[in-house]
């Protein structure tokens, strides 16, 4: 059991939450984001427009460069042998055949693989990305289904492949616990995230809802899904000169780099990762067992490694998300407003990773109630580790607490947009902070306008297309704004005037590159094409997880202090003979390529300038975001309106989806091009969540079942109508640049929108997801 | 005796490993790894190419089956400096975020548009008489389902092919 993990994190989490109280105190001045971003105020700069990928050209030719994409001198490939028992010893393992097939270069199990320590799990440390905390192919023992049990090498992946058939292994199989509901009988435990309980009661929520004149109490359930990035996880590894040197997929280069110089025993920086490149994250590209293996067999054969996982590869190794079962239960009285809201269940995990799927959280912050009871229980599987997918928690969480409101509002005789509204609160309903910016009304009214929300039938099962039933539905979408600690970031400007930013961040398709370009120039006053933004190396600064819809924050909050940094090199370089002489750093602003006097734009001296009169080929400065205490100072969070439009067909019940709005709340937006992709792109997601998506687990061995592209569904171009979008495009005053990210809100709301669409449509409540055609009819 | 087919306009040898599949052949052998692979198993669509035009997947189809034929990859379609007009309406409309499918999507609407210039009917091809298929919305979208695209950004894929496609019916030949 991971108790003692838990109660680490507790702990650790009680300090923070002391902490937390007095920057809930503290005056706004003294936050990161109680003076707003001076770049809030442009509004005609770089910042807000729909400018194309700057890396378009080399994506469209197939000119970027990906993992698996990178030759080596002297490379060999790998491929995988997994365990077919979800716990048990390895009696056996012959390699003999294996190793005498044509090509082979040798065969690592855990008799002759590098000894190195255990993963640092995410969570545990600052820097730690590991999916689980569990020994790589260390032992004679086998703890998922699933688990590498050997590696092959060979010169051309043909024969490795090949190889792996000829790895016989035995094992003696101990009885796993992989049954969710015999789990939850020997017990279950309050589930532990980030330091917290997934515990909180406000008031007798239960006394409350006894009482109430009107109350609806429902069970839902959600089952584990996969990522399916559709870049197969892969690694180039090679050491070099006693540095590792990984070509990976990745979101988080610098916990990566940092992590496996933990297992291998050596520095940080002598491991260097680069992820140029990723083809879709999710939270699924972090560090799992497939960096470390190959990082391995590179040290065990003495040349680079390619291991690229195969698509069953991924399923076996790269955990998804867990399970839920949920109860909401929600009480108001005539008008509406809430008087007790209930959301607790039961999720899977496991003894290895820090990670209950907090499906409450959402719940916190969404409505005003007199009384709250919220309880995440957990039970612990022998399975692969889950993790974090794209808005762990609130995907899952808003479908169970939005569909009880569907409910809630058809037994009050309430519009649900308008029962949503009733409930808006003034502040933090579960942590009584003030809301940094929260304009979810506005989303709804001006969401429900453009989807022609008024049209809607109230009655379920009335509105009829030939053997087509249509109905609307909708939900409150909703995510936080978060930045983690960490962020860094360098500028370097140089004699043409040109600047650089290095900070080690991610690109995974949010458009990264392109919005921070465009921030870059706006914060220097420079044009787009005079900065250049690199990222995807662990040896640049800052300690940035693509993860959490936090990147663009932290990297806003990074480059914030970095040309804090400059500014104040430069006006020392400019001295006494520039226009700039005795102006301090706050009075000056970057503006036409140079810095000015903000009240006097007329002092002025560009870049090229100041560097030509010192003699200097460049100036470069580095600077550290600050803690992230904005977020325990305001209730930070993004909205958004979904509304959906579902056919069902009333002779196969097959669900489509006509129409789509998302009505989004979300600070302010820096590039209305790329966001309307990742916004449309959480939505669809959520379609997938709502109508197809499971990972089908064998609760009898623990294996995961539809192990492919083909058994697994996901949306695809039939699946996905013209999806219409609108923002209110209204800055934070507390965050950098205004904005909040956006990466994740897309898939929160949307299961419910398409549910209460489906029961609008056919009078049929399905509580069970996904909702395919079998429990419609 | 070597066998050849040709990729991008360019002879190349046919390999002598028989179990090297045409993907495997263009990203390891040929070192055009502009063609991706996405499953290996013929179900997500991104090592879409084409092969005298139409489009196959070149995960599920053998190297050495494709003796004298024409194979055209991404790479052959355009190049970052020299686009193929559909790549830029790709970027305009912007119909990638990770741009790992996108290759695939590429070459599989060039074959797609063939396939529709033909006659060849879809699931969704209202009058199977018609001389003409009109290329709408959801004829894209049926014909390109086989193309998994998972950040989602099938709206502005639709809308690139429709732009390019409804610009004349006919999608330029890739450069050979």
């Amino acid at each position: 059991m991971s108790i003692a993990k838990d109660a680490k994190d507790l702990a650790k989490g009680m300090l923070q939450g002391l902490m937390g109280k007095a920057v809930a105190m503290a005056p706004d001045s003294w936050i990161p984001g109680g003076e707003p971003d001076p770049l809030i105020r442009v509004r005609h700069g770089h910042v807000g427009k729909p400018v194309s990928r700057i890396d378009g050209p080399l994506k469209v030719a197939g000119a970027a460069p990906f993992a698996a994409e990178f030759p080596m001198e002297g490379m060999v490939y790998a491929a995988l042998v997994y365990s077919t028992i979800a716990k048990g010893r390895i009696l056996a393992i012959n390699v003999a055949q294996a190793e005498a097939a044509p090509g082979v270069r040798a065969v690592m199990t855990y008799r002759n693989a590098p000894r190195i320590a255990r993963p640092p799990v995410f969570m545990s440390d600052q820097k730690a990305a590991g999916g689980d905390d569990l020994p790589v192919m260390q032992e004679d023992f086998v703890r998922w289904n699933g688990e590498p049990v050997a590696v092959v090498l060979a010169d051309t992946q043909e024969q490795a492949d090949h190889a792996t058939t000829l790895v016989a292994v035995s094992y003696e199989l101990e009885t796993p616990m992989t049954d969710f509901a015999s789990a939850k009988d020997a017990g279950t435990r309050t589930a532990v995230f980030m330091g917290q309980a997934l515990h909180q009661e406000i008031g007798d929520a239960e006394k409350a809802l006894a009482a109430a004149a009107f109350r609806v109490d429902s069970h839902y359930s959600t089952p584990r899904h996969s990522h399916n990035a559709i870049e197969l996880h892969a690694v180039t590894a090679a050491w070099i000169g006693g540095v590792l040197r990984l070509h990976d997929a990745s979101q988080l280069v610098a916990h990566t780099a940092w992590s496996l110089g933990q297992m291998f025993g050596i520095p940080e920086d002598k491991v260097v990762v680069t992820s140029p490149f990723v083809g879709g994250g999710f939270g699924g590209k972090c560090l799992w067992q497939h960096q470390v293996l190959a990082s391995m067999a590179a040290k065990l054969v003495g040349r680079p490694v390619r291991m690229v996982l195969s698509r069953e590869g991924v399923y076996r190794i790269v955990g998804g998300r867990a399970l839920t079962e949920q109860r909401v239960a929600l009480a108001a009285d005539a008008e509406g407003k809430l008087k007790a809201v209930v959301h607790t269940g039961t999720t899977a995990k496991t003894a290895s990773n820090m990670m209950a799927e907090p499906f409450i959280v959402a719940t916190r912050s969404m409505y005003e109630s007199e009384t709250f009871k919220l309880d995440v229980q957990v039970v612990e599987l022998d399975m692969l580790a889950n993790t974090f997918m794209r808005a762990p928690g609130e995907a899952v969480g808003t479908f169970a607490l939005e569909c009880a409101m569907d409910e809630l509002a058809e037994a009050l005789d309430i519009d649900p947009v308008e029962l949503r509204i009733r409930n808006e609160p003034e502040m933090d309903p579960t942590s009584g902070l003030p809301f940094s910016s929260r304009n979810v009304v506005e989303a709804w009214r001006t969401g429900a306008e453009r989807f022609g929300w008024s049209r809607r039938s109230a009655v379920p099962g009335t509105v009829r297309d030939g053997e087509w039933l249509v109905g609307m539905g909708c939900a409150t979408g909703t995510y936080p704004y978060y930045r983690m600690p960490g962020g860094a970031a360098r500028i370097t400007l140089n004699a043409e005037g040109r600047a650089s930013i290095d900070i080690a961040a991610h690109e995974m398709g949010m458009g990264t590159a392109t919005a921070q370009t465009q921030v870059a120039a706006e914060r220097l006053g420079l044009p787009m094409g005079a900065v250049s933004f690199h990222y995807g190396d662990s040896t640049l600064p800052g300690v940035v997880l693509a993860g959490g819809s936090q990147q663009t924050a932290s990297i806003g909050a990074s480059v914030i202090a970095a040309h804090r940094a400059l500014v104040k090199e430069l006006l020392a370089m400019a001295g006494n003979d520039s226009p700039l002489a005795g102006l301090k750093p706050d009075e000056v602003a970057s503006r036409d390529g140079g810095l000015c006097r903000i009240d006097d734009p007329a002092r002025h001296e560009t870049y090229v300038s100041i560097l030509s009169r010192a003699g200097k080929g460049s100036i470069s400065a580095e600077g550290e975001a600050p803690m992230p205490l904005e977020t325990q100072h305001w209730s930070m969070h993004s909205h958004a309106a979904m509304f959906c439009e579902a056919r069902v067909n009333s002779v196969t019940g097959e669900v489509r989806i006509a129409r789509f709005l998302g009505s989004f709340d979300c600070g302010r937006i820096l590039n209305p091009k790329t966001a309307a992709s990742q916004l449309r792109g959480g939505i669809i997601m959520g379609l997938g969540l709502a109508l197809m998506e499971e990972t089908q687990f064998d609760e009898r061995n623990g294996r995961i079942v539809n192990a492919s592209l083909s058994e697994y569904h996901v949306p695809v171009h039939m699946d996905v109508p013209d999806i219409d979008l609108i923002w209110t495009d209204i800055a934070d005053p507390h965050t950098p640049m205004g904005a909040r990210g956006i990466g994740e809100i897309g898939i929160t709301g949307t299961a419910a929108a398409v549910a209460n669409a489906v029961y609008n449509a056919t009078g049929k409540r399905i509580r069970d997801l996904p909702i395919t055609l079998d429990k419609l009819l | 005796m070597t066998m050849t087919m040709t990729v991008n306009g360019s002879p190349v040898s046919l390999p002598h490993d028989a179990r090297v599949s045409l993907l495997d052949l263009v990203r390891e052998h040929l070192h055009l790894p502009g063609t991706k692979k996405g499953c290996n198993q013929g179900a997500c669509g991104a090592c879409t190419v084409l092969v005298d035009g139409e489009r196959i997947l070149s995960c599920l189809a053998l190297a050495v089956q494709f003796e004298g034929r024409s194979v055209t990859t991404i790479e052959g379609v355009g190049t970052p400096g020299a686009l193929h007009p559909l790549q830029a309406a790709f970027i305009e409309h912007d119909g990638f975020q990770c741009g790992y499918c996108t290759p695939g999507q590429i070459c599989s609407a060039i074959g797609m548009a063939q396939e529709i210039r033909r006659g060849v009917p879809s699931h969704v091809t209202a009058d199977l008489a018609a001389p003409d298929i009109a290329p709408t919305r959801d004829e894209l979208r049926e014909r390109m389902s086989g193309n998994l695209c998972r950040c989602g950004t099938h709206n502005g894929i639709i809308d690139a092919i429709a732009e390019i496609v409804s610009a004349d019916v006919l999608l330029p030949e890739p450069a050979q």
